[in-house]
């Protein structure tokens, strides 16, 4: 869910309001400053309203680990967590954000080396061309964190909201159950 | 695959949302979850001139039991449902049908009253509200209006809501004991729209159905009741014999359309075996025994 | 040689890189100045093109360009190159870059957009009114084929773009002779590889130093640098073609001169800015070739005890509107249909036809699925009509393990090259499948699950695939003195593993750890001579490449090294990075020193060097191809009711040789598996009258999820080629091929008392459920 809307300035003057209003309404706007934390880190920017998401994140931000396969909301490529819930990203739009915390696959090893899940996904081989993977690792990263033993069913029914081309799903699948074992969380 | 031009404004709350709608009128579209609209925007095939954003509403979501009806804000999320065990155990239709509406992604996001409001034919909610005859609360300027699922269901994507008004509560029956409810679809994927779906409730008294509902999903513009099979089941015994028999006349009552996925013969005959199980599944779960 | 690496499921190379989200696709490509570009589509299916307003697009703020196929230059304004001809395309239509006069699919595109962001492109394509005539569009594809039908192209009689035939030994004897001849048509509708990346183009020149520079989200990179340098008039030279990472390709992107594959390039010439264009899902379903629709007619003659006499087809496959790709899909179908049988007689006829759809060009299988469904369908057909066992008539007519290789009789492979399978063992692979599913006692077992209720049927299907085809792939294999190993072969990657298994045949040569060999693929600048990653070959032929290059480093090494460390060749070992001699670990020298030696800054070097450094480039060209083989086994349970189906057990046993990375090889069976399964009950795309698709989303056009995917079983048989060093075969599509023929020969098994026959594909609950109705009301056959 969203916390209270960080907007700052809005990119156009308010109208003027009629004396007859009982309080001032808000003025739709095209473009808004808004401010939120992705990967732990604040951004603040200008963006007009109806770029998603996932185009902010990949282009304002350079962070292109996220991946758009279908901008409809089907193949989970472009799955982030939004305050730890996974959320399609193309379905939301970045002011939607405000005031949010966004975490992206950049987050999950910031520095040398593969977080446990990641580690999972290399040695069960459950990536092929990567394009779907970022999507599968947030979702399996936010459904480990929730449960400390995921059952066979939680499992597919995370992994069910994802498409991979390239796998048949079974390393994917190996992985995640490898991960709620070995991620000490 | 990106949305054509829009304003955009986060009202605060249901006051201000409906102000903004009666400002903005059929120019403004309201965005929930936005897992149903979103696509939409993306794919230009709604253009709204003004997005009114109401997820900043916490007021709007809330599950709170209230005399024997458990009222649940519109913008409740899906996953709050599935994750509640308060509707487990009062509402346990809606809580079963939940877990059909897409996938955890989905729901994280998606609404309850966001997708009633959207009303497609084969969502799966549209049939809860039916079968258990909720109350659909909708405000506007002017007050407050409680509908009943025939009143707030116009037909395919389309419902009672004028562009100035906003759902802002169902209210979900807690029915009472020996009262058995089951929702099962056929999809053909799991998590994808229900090729046919039915939200069925039996109330028993001892052997016998004290009462029936039969709501179906992906057999007509809304969610279709059934009410000469319910009719029928009343009185009646709880046995096979009678749940099938009720089964051909709910098959035979519907007229569903085809389309690329199924077949309009499919969907009746389909609309036939779901009812069957559903019945079933309904009447064990009210206690009834099975012979 | 010993091998250390290959034959080893090692975790891959590229997986790091991927996993951290620093995989660079061609959406990832950022270049200053970018400019976006979005396509005004065709929204008819057959039209005329009238009148084409521009001016309110370029007037709309942020709009840079808006081209028409007139603005284009006489060069690439015409039909786009004929990729492959054959003697029987007597109507080799290609597409255009910008579409001027007419358009023949919905979707072909007609204007181009460039502007500051592509929000604001695709805002300014809502700014384009184009005026069209409206023409009668050829769609059904029988009714397409037949005179009168509303012609494609004007300039053509009818939509016949060609008619081939490929015979062996002599059918109508053998069907005049035959005790028994069974007749079946098959249909197999149209489907889209859709992989999870759509198709995108970055475009740079730089008009100083003349260089163009290219992303393309291609399997065919070194081909479209030789492309593009002809159409936009540049040398070889100055014309750099990358495929970045790729997500997933599986076919449709090995097709050459895409139409924004062409205007993106000039666009970034003429605008002397970069120019990007991303495909977005639903422009895909319509740019992006499909493929899948063919229908066949066809009958088996066999003598009283299932023996084949002869088999003959006749089909027509689909190309769309335009056949660029040529006839490689409708020829494979036909040169795969013989399977791992012995046919004496065989007739294979096919007329490729234009309709009024997306153009048509290889999906992963490429024709091979419409083979096998069509065999192994006649196949179970002989065993009901005779009521003899299915798995036993397979048996008396398997080619046996003594009879390769194997002449089909003078069929024509599509490499042009006379179809011989180099080697193999069906019965070894057919009995393991077999013992794997149960096969033996499935009876009691069918019964036992009729008696709870159940519906469970047990298919299987046997397959033979040409893989590993020519003309040739290439690598070089440069030491570094850092004693790092570098790899740039001409193939493209698509998720296969080529960084890995590639690096382990040459760490297996150099005697280095696999992780210190880095590969690069798909850089027509890192290497410029090749073909391109399809048809399940690049491991075959561009792995042998990389084979014989590392065997020549090999060889150079040890003959520096002989010099450094004075000794002889013969008794030197290259292991753990260093050469060492052989029983004498002290006096050894790192791989890298190596390198260094055989660069002097100085001195002299010897001839027999035959020049610096520890390099070599290498090529392989393959006489023919290589035939893998494998045969697929499932339980498929069928709930009557609602006509779903669930899979209880599947069961692949493969057969491509020697195995590099037997982790990457299962990767690849069970994501075609997937795919197949696809093909079989989810994915189909549907054209209405008016040749509009009506499946442009993921919420029509259904890719199988996880829970419609089961967990493959996988087993092995090697049988080596002889065509190859390295004597392995290809497996990319080995997944996917049999598929469609399994869950039907399951079905047909599970509904065996309704009499159930499966001919179609794919299938529904919906249609499914109307087949069962139909079987149940039909007359019992004689």
């Amino acid at each position: 869910m969203n916390g209270d809307p960080a907007h700052t300035t809005p990119a156009q003057a308010p109208a003027r309001v009629p004396a007859r209003r009982k309080r001032r309404l808000r003025e739709p706007q095209s473009a808004l400053t808004i401010r939120f934390t992705v990967n732990g880190e604040t951004v603040e920017r200008t963006v007009e309203v109806r770029k998603t998401l996932a185009d902010f994140l990949r282009e304002d931000l350079g962070l292109t680990g996220t991946h758009l396969g279908c901008e409809h909301g089907v193949c989970g490529a472009c799955t982030v967590l939004l305050n730890g819930e996974p959320v399609r990203s193309c379905l939301l739009f970045a002011v939607q954000a405000a005031g949010a915390g966004i975490e992206t696959v950049e987050s999950l090893a910031p520095g040398e080396g593969l977080h446990p899940v990641q580690a999972a996904f290399r040695e069960h081989h459950g990536l092929q061309c990567g394009f779907c993977t970022p999507g599968f690792l947030m979702s399996a990263v936010a459904l480990l964190r929730d449960h400390a033993e995921p059952t066979e069913e939680q499992i597919l029914e995370t992994l069910g909201g994802h498409l991979c081309r390239c796998t048949g799903y079974q390393g994917i699948v190996e992985a995640v159950r490898a991960a709620a074992r070995t991620w000490q969380r | 695959m990106k949305p054509a031009p829009f304003r955009y404004v986060a009202p605060r709350s249901v006051d201000e949302t409906l102000a903004l709608l009666a400002e903005h009128g059929a120019e403004g579209k309201i965005l929930a979850g936005g897992q149903s609209l979103v696509p939409l925007l993306n794919m230009r095939l709604a253009r709204p001139q003004v997005i009114v954003d109401i997820n900043g509403i916490r007021s709007l979501a809330y599950i709170r039991r209230k005399d024997d009806r458990l009222h649940m804000g519109a913008l409740t999320r899906q996953r709050a449902v599935e994750e509640s065990a308060t509707v487990r155990r009062q509402v346990p239709l809606l809580w079963e049908a939940i877990r059909f509406v897409g996938h955890p992604q989905i729901r994280t996001r998606g609404t309850v009253g966001g997708s009633l409001a959207h009303a497609d034919p084969s969502a799966e909610l549209p049939a809860v509200v039916a079968a258990l005859d909720a109350e659909l609360v909708v405000r506007s300027p002017s007050g407050e209006r409680a509908l009943s699922p025939g009143e707030f269901f116009a037909g395919y994507l389309t419902t009672a809501l004028e562009p100035t008004e906003v759902l802002t509560e169902i209210r979900f029956p807690v029915l009472p004991e020996r009262t058995g409810t089951a929702f099962v679809e056929v999809a053909r994927r799991h998590g994808d729209f229900a090729l046919v779906g039915v939200a069925a409730v039996v109330r028993r008294r001892d052997g016998t159905i004290a009462e029936a509902r039969l709501a179906f999903t992906g057999v007509g513009p809304g969610p279709v009741r059934v009410r000469e099979a319910e009719g029928r089941l009343a009185g009646s015994a709880g046995t096979p014999r009678v749940f099938a028999d009720a089964a051909r006349e709910a098959g035979a009552r519907l007229d569903p359309e085809g389309d690329i996925h199924a077949t309009a013969q499919y969907r009746r005959e389909v609309a036939a075996v779901l009812t069957r199980r559903a019945l079933e599944l309904a009447w064990q779960r009210s206690g009834g025994r099975t012979r | 040689m010993p091998t250390r690496w290959f034959g080893e499921r090692i975790p891959r190379n590229e997986d790091p890189r991927l996993l951290t989200g620093r995989g660079m696709y061609v959406d990832d490509v950022r270049r200053p100045g970018t400019l976006h570009a979005a396509f005004y589509r065709s929204p008819h299916a057959h039209a005329r093109i009238l009148r084409i307003a521009t001016d309110q697009a370029k007037a709309l703020p942020g709009v840079v360009a808006v081209v028409t196929a007139q603005d284009l230059p006489e060069r690439i304004r015409g039909p786009l190159p004929k990729l492959i001809p054959h003697p029987a395309l007597v109507h080799h239509k290609t597409q255009v870059a910008l579409a001027g006069e007419v358009v023949r699919h919905v979707g072909e595109p007609i204007a181009l957009v460039v502007a500051e962001s592509r929000y604001i492109a695709e805002d300014a394509l809502e700014l384009i009114a184009v005026e069209f005539e409206v023409l009668p569009a050829a769609v059904d594809l029988e009714a397409a084929a037949k005179p009168g039908a509303p012609r494609v192209h004007a300039d053509m009689a009818d939509n016949i773009a060609a008619h081939h035939i490929q015979r062996a030994g002599n059918v109508e004897e053998a069907f005049a002779k035959a005790p028994h001849v069974f007749r079946e048509r098959f249909t197999m509708d149209r489907g889209s590889s859709a992989p999870m990346e759509t198709r995108g183009v970055v475009a740079e020149w730089d008009p100083r130093s003349h260089q163009l520079t290219v992303w393309d989200s291609t399997q065919a990179p070194i081909r479209i640098r030789n492309y593009l340098s002809d159409l936009l008039g540049l040398p070889q030279a100055n014309v750099r073609v990358i495929a970045p990472d790729i997500g997933g390709g599986f076919g449709p992107k090995i097709m050459m001169c895409y139409p924004e594959e062409i205007s993106i390039p000039w666009a970034a010439m003429v605008l002397e800015r970069p120019v990007k264009w991303i495909e977005d899902r639903r422009e895909h379903f319509v740019a992006t070739n499909h493929e899948r629709l063919q229908i066949h007619d066809a009958e088996i003659a066999v003598d009283a005890d299932g023996r084949i006499l002869g088999v003959r087809t006749t089909y027509l496959h689909d190309c769309g509107a335009y056949c660029a790709y040529g006839l490689t899909v409708p020829i494979v179908s036909g040169t795969t249909l013989p399977g791992p049988y012995k046919i004496p007689n065989y007739h294979a006829e096919y007329r490729a036809v234009f309709t009024n759809k997306t153009q048509t060009s290889p999906y992963r299988g490429a024709g091979r699925p419409h083979g096998v469904f069509v065999m192994e369908r006649l196949m179970d057909r002989v065993a009901r009509e005779l009521g003899i066992d299915r798995a036993e008539v397979r048996r008396r007519n398997f080619i046996q393990p003594h009879e390769f290789p194997y002449d089909l009789g003078g069929l024509i492979y599509q490499d042009g090259v006379r179809l011989v399978y180099d080697s193999g063992n069906y019965p070894e692979v057919f009995r393991k499948t077999l013992d794997h599913i149960g096969y033996a006692d499935w009876a009691a077992q069918k019964a036992r699950h009729r008696r709870e209720g159940r519906r469970v049927g047990l298919g299987f299907a046997f397959y033979v695939e040409g893989t590993g085809i020519g003309p040739y792939e290439g690598c070089r294999i440069t030491v570094e003195p850092s004693g790092k190993v570098y790899v740039a072969t001409s193939v493209g990657t698509q998720g296969q593993g080529h960084y890995t298994s590639f690096a382990q045949i040459v760490a297996d040569a150099l005697g280095t750890d696999v992780r210190d060999v880095i590969v690069t693929t798909g850089d027509s600048g890192a290497f410029g001579w090749g073909t391109g990653t399809f048809a399940s070959r690049a491991a075959v032929v561009a792995g042998n490449a990389v084979a014989l290059a590392a065997g020549a480093v090999r060889q150079k090494t040890l003959q520096v090294a002989a010099t450094l460390l004075e000794a002889r060749g013969d008794d030197l070992e290259l292991a753990e990075g260093k050469v060492f001699v052989r029983g004498v670990p002290g006096r050894a020298v790192m791989l890298g020193q190596v390198a260094a030696a055989a660069n002097p800054l100085r001195g002299v070097i010897p001839q027999e060097w035959e020049g610096p450094g520890l390099e070599a480039t290498r090529y392989f060209a393959p006489p023919s191809g290589a035939f893998a083989a494998g045969c697929h086994a499932a339980l498929i349970e069928v709930d009557t009711e609602t006509g779903l189906i669930r899979f209880l057990r599947y069961v692949v046993v493969h057969d491509c040789g020697p195995v590099i990375n037997p982790m990457i090889l299962e990767g690849q069976v069970r994501g075609g598996v997937a795919q197949g399964i696809g093909n079989a009950f989810y994915e189909k795309l549907v054209y209405d009258e008016q040749g509009q698709l009506l499946t442009q989303t993921f919420m029509d056009y259904l890719l199988p999820t996880v829970a419609e995917v089961p967990a493959v079983e996988v087993d092995h048989v090697e049988t080596p080629s002889p065509l190859n060093p390295l004597g392995i075969k290809g497996a990319g599509e080995a997944g996917v091929i049999p598929v469609p023929a399994l869950v039907a020969s399951a079905l047909d098994d599970a509904l065996s008392e309704e009499g159930v026959r499966i001919t179609e594909m794919p299938l529904s609950p919906s249609r499914l459920r109307e087949i069962l109705r139909e079987a149940q009301t039909a007359p019992t056959p004689a």
